[in-house]
């Protein structure tokens, strides 16, 4: 066991750290307030290289390890997860996927220009009536010899507007049901594809959530991933390292949560002394820290093991799911030390409280995670 | 033209200050260490200048005066984006022994420019650029906000009382910097903090030096008072606090 970090490691957590408090928490409420994409934002981070961290150097990416990433996405994600999600989705599912099961000419083309953080990638899976169930997908990859003719609706897709990449998961043979589904690179201007408003959404108001529709959207047959019907399986692996992304950052708004929250603590008084010094106040913080620290070595772990090339589906699964469902109750812990204060949007609690709601239903719900972890323990 | 920045390594600027040993030492346990603002500010002005005109800067250099475990402060310049770095593996004891550390290697290399920080922020002695450029028998210019290369030729601007003075000098020479010579730091980008192990982190032995200060002993600053509030209309009970307990009216 060594539970120190390297120096690299250190120096992306402060680069991460520096880079939040200068460039994303200025004018981070208005653009919540105003569901406004943080384009300068992501620019800035894509040329400090934050969205290809993971992706191997001979592919133009950084070259860093799980650990890094799982320090990095704390970090952006205690100030602003609408740009975390962005870097969680390019990381874990988009440039992983196409660096694990693309072949050298989709890496050669796609991943470079990704991993550089010149483009942007999107990850296409869920549908109106495929979210947790994604077997049932009903977009369909028709067969036409040289292309696919791709037909159908994918809903709430991060990254819908600003991406350049999609991956796109659809159902090429029914019969086969999920043995049946591809997944296929699609470039975003491609003829037939149309995008739905952008989502009004409760929380991480300002990324880019929207609906894609595809009509007779030609598919060259060379960007398929994989063989014939491997796309159910590319989604699934490609989404238990996503669940690292997405646990980390649920840890990030619950450390950030409690940092404002240890800090009002400090120094707001009530009966003539500061807040912490009251029982009530200094328990909760308590319970806070240890979830926190529970979350933390959650992530880590499973980042290790990914790292070593361990199987970590399971681990993921339970940071996935304890990360998510603490940064809900911490996140309305530090709502409740503000008091009034915490209920408006100055103080970020309340923002940090919404944020926390989406991870405990994206990349997997927390009832997903169960079913995930609770069928490991038959076997 | 080849640059050199001196850099110190320091505690993190909000670090709770603890001494020991009968408050003669600071206390180094859980310090996070950085790279002294002033002097990465320095390292800054250097970079951008060298980004804007690569084919007149043919290298940046930083040094520190420093243990082994200021190694990380010196990669992370190297990340951040200088070429190369020195360490001279001496405990920096104080702005005398550094400033004859610094000049005693400086002399056998050939920098054009050596930038140094106003101040490091931990001991603000305010001492060792001046210092070094006297060991070096170099022309100096301190408070400098500005630095600029034109046409080859060099342009600094000081800080004056009311205004500013504009200087040009010859190479090499050596600039104290302050307030303005950079907007704010580079923050190291992945390739940057991946690439910064392999580039070169040169380490020179010390040579013999007098030390001519010890640490006598550290004090705290008091503890603030509490402040105290009184009703905007309560003129009486002002005058009476600021006459009886504050006794300055």
């Amino acid at each position: 066991m060594n539970f120190e970090f390297t120096e690299e490691q250190l120096m992306i957590q402060k680069a991460a750290k520096d880079f939040a408090e200068r460039e994303l928490l200025p004018g981070i409420i208005e653009r919540d307030d105003n569901a406004t994409f943080p384009a300068e934002q992501i620019k800035k981070l894509a040329e400090l290289g934050f969205l290809g961290m993971m992706t191997d150097p001979k592919y133009d990416g950084g070259g860093m390890d799980t650990i890094s990433y799982v320090l990095a996405m704390e970090e952006i994600s205690k100030h602003d997860s609408a740009v975390a999600v962005v870097m969680s989705v390019c990381n874990s599912l988009v440039n992983w996927g196409l660096e694990t099961y693309g072949n050298e000419a989709q890496k050669e083309k796609f991943l470079k220009p990704l991993a550089r953080g010149e483009k942007i990638g999107a990850f296409l899976l869920s549908e109106p009536e495929a979210g947790s169930d994604a077997t049932s997908q009903r977009t369909t990859a028709e067969d036409k010899g040289d292309h696919y003719l791709v037909n159908g609706t994918k809903n709430w897709i991060t990254n819908a507007n600003c991406a350049s990449t999609y991956l796109v998961i659809a159902q090429t043979n029914p019969e086969k049901k999920h043995k049946g589904i591809n997944a296929l690179i699609v470039d975003k201007n491609a003829p037939g594809i149309t995008l739905g408003p952008h989502e009004n959404k409760m929380g991480m108001r300002s990324s880019d959530t929207h609906s894609v529709m595809f009509t007779d959207v030609k598919v060259p047959k060379e960007n398929r991933i994989g063989d014939d019907g491997f796309g159910f399986t590319f989604a699934m692996k490609t989404l238990d390292g996503g669940r690292i992304g997405i646990a980390s950052q649920a840890l990030g708004i619950a450390a950030g949560a409690f940092e404002r929250a240890l800090k009002y603590s400090r120094e707001r008084k009530a009966f003539g002394t500061e807040i912490f010094n009251h029982q009530a106040i200094a328990f909760k913080l308590s319970d806070m820290a240890v979830k926190i620290e529970n979350a933390r070595n959650l992530c880590l772990k499973s980042a290790w093991l990914k790292d070593q090339h361990q199987p970590y589906g399971i681990a993921s699964a339970m940071a996935k799911q304890y990360c998510a469902d603490i940064a809900m109750e911490v996140t309305s812990e530090a709502v409740q030390i503000h008091g009034g204060y915490g209920y408006v949007k100055e103080y970020h609690v309340e923002r940090l409280m919404r944020e926390a709601k989406l991870t405990q239903i994206y990349e997997g719900t927390s009832e997903v995670q169960k079913i995930v972890i609770s069928r490991s323990l038959l076997k | 033209m080849k640059i050199l920045v001196c850099i110190s390594n320091i505690p993190d600027t909000t670090t709770k200050i603890k001494f020991v040993n009968n408050n003669t030492a600071f206390d180094i346990t859980g310090v996070q260490w950085i790279i002294n603002p002033w002097d990465e500010l320095a390292l800054t002005r250097a970079l951008d200048i060298k980004d804007a005109q690569p084919n007149t800067i043919e290298s940046i250099t930083v040094i520190n005066v420093g243990l082994v475990d200021a190694e990380p402060t010196i990669r992370k310049a190297l990340a951040i984006g200088a070429d190369k770095g020195i360490r001279i593996n001496a405990d920096p004891k104080d702005s005398y022994f550094v400033s004859y550390q610094l000049a005693e290697v400086i002399k056998k290399e050939n920098f054009d420019i050596i930038l140094c920080g106003i101040e490091s922020f931990d001991y603000n002695g305010n001492n060792v650029g001046g210092m070094l450029s006297e060991m070096l028998n170099l022309p100096s210019v301190s408070s400098v906000s500005l630095l600029d290369i034109k046409d080859g030729k060099v342009e600094l601007k000081r800080e004056i009382d009311g205004g500013q003075e504009t200087v040009s000098t010859q190479v090499p020479f050596v600039a104290i910097v302050q307030k303005g010579i950079a907007k704010e730091p580079r923050i190291p980008s992945m390739r940057g903090i991946m690439g910064a192990r392999t580039k070169p982190l040169q380490v020179v032995e010390p040579a013999a030096a007098d030390i001519f200060t010890e640490f006598a002993g550290f004090d705290l600053p008091k503890a603030k008072a509490t402040c105290k509030k009184i009703d905007p209309e309560n003129v009486k009970e002002l005058i009476n606090l600021l006459h009886n307990e504050a006794k300055v009216i």
